[in-house]
């Protein structure tokens, strides 16, 4: 590769859909008054999948990850995604 | 000539063995079933393809998030797009539905709780590959056995699937929380089918229940009439093909959005 490429954390979080039932959500929901924890509602379960990734530049690595995000971590029938993206400070410099 | 049935094995499947043992059960047509690699990316001349139960590349992610990727999947994609009968039990169900090849997505069962036991389901339609030589209403006993079957989909996908006749088997008492209590489902043509109980561990009466023979043998009734070699003689008719659930979905809504 020509050109200097930089390096990045991404942070992705994936969770069901707004309106998709969440049995997982619901489940640690109906545990809680059990446990004495009142006023606890709308509970989501999801999960954190993190990497680095390179890339010229931010854009191009919000690119990448959206795109991976849409082919692979998430299912767009169930789920959605975030991301968030943090330049590492001289990694592999 | 007989027909012959590929069963696929990834990593990590576990019911090929079975699946292929319930095709000999089948009385009537010839049949032979035989094991396909998920890393060939050829389909060797089969009639059908069945995607077995198991555990392909260890769940991992999402059931069938990483089947979906493997070489043969491109042959049946293609396969499937020319009519050719494609069946996906259990594992086999969430591989079709993550590689968009079935409408809806399978999620972790209502209660979460890992299910294992007899079910009773009813036929709903009988213009499957899956279906065509039982009758409407028929009551089917095969087992279940899974931790995600819960079969979920958007209203409007619901309601198309209610009209276009793609919803093929339901449960009679819904163990796992499926919207309308949806066992099993096909794309519009009917030739590519997904359910989530095993009617391979109901191919004999040792096993309680003979009930999933008349599945294997429409399934082979729809292989021999898909085959060039093949005369018909069945029930099934191919239905004009629009493009899956899945895809559409993924086209009009990006999954993905960067915050902060």
């Amino acid at each position: 590769m020509v050109g200097r490429q930089l390096r990045f954390e991404a942070h992705v979080e994936v969770r069901s859909l707004d309106g998709i039932a969440d049995p997982a959500g619901l489940t640690i929901e109906r545990a809680l008054p059990a446990l004495g924890f009142e006023g606890v509602e709308q509970v989501r379960v999801g999960k954190v999948i993190t990497f680095s990734v390179e890339a010229p530049d931010e854009e191009a690595a919000q690119a990448t990850v959206a795109a991976l995000c849409d082919r692979l971590l998430a299912n767009p029938v169930i789920e959605q995604a975030e991301f968030r993206l943090r330049a590492q400070t001289a990694a592999g410099a | 000539m007989s027909v012959r049935i590929g069963v696929v094995v990834f990593p990590g499947s576990n019911c090929e063995h079975d699946v292929v043992e319930a095709f000999a059960a089948v009385h009537g047509d010839p049949v032979e079933a035989e094991l396909l690699w998920h890393g060939d990316s050829v389909l060797r001349g089969c009639d059908a393809v069945v995607i077995p139960g198991g555990f392909a590349h260890g769940d991992y992610l999402r059931p069938g998030a990483i089947a979906r990727f493997s070489p043969i999947m491109g042959a049946i994609a293609s396969f499937a797009a020319a009519g050719g009968p494609v069946l996906g039990i259990c594992n086999g169900f969430q591989v079709l539905t993550e590689a968009g090849l079935l409408p809806g997505a399978l999620r972790a069962n209502e209660g979460m709780r890992f299910i294992c036991q007899p079910a009773e389901l009813e036929v709903i339609s009988i213009a499957s590959a899956l279906t065509s030589r039982a009758t409407v209403g028929q009551r089917l006993r095969i087992p279940v056995n899974h931790y995600e079957g819960n079969f979920t989909c958007d209203r409007e996908t619901l309601l198309a699937l209610e009209e276009r006749d793609q919803i093929v088997l339901r449960y009679t008492d819904n163990p796992n929380g499926s919207v309308a209590a949806i066992a099993g489902v096909c794309n519009e043509n009917g030739n590519v089918v997904g359910l989530m109980p095993h009617p391979e561990r109901a191919s004999n009466e040792l096993l309680g229940s003979s009930d999933g023979l008349v599945l294997f043998g429409s399934l082979s009734a729809a292989a021999a009439s898909a085959s060039p070699a093949g005369e018909g003689g069945t029930s099934y008719l191919p239905r004009p093909r629009r493009t899956p659930a899945f895809s559409s979905t993924a086209a009009g809504t990006p999954t993905a959005r960067q915050v902060e």
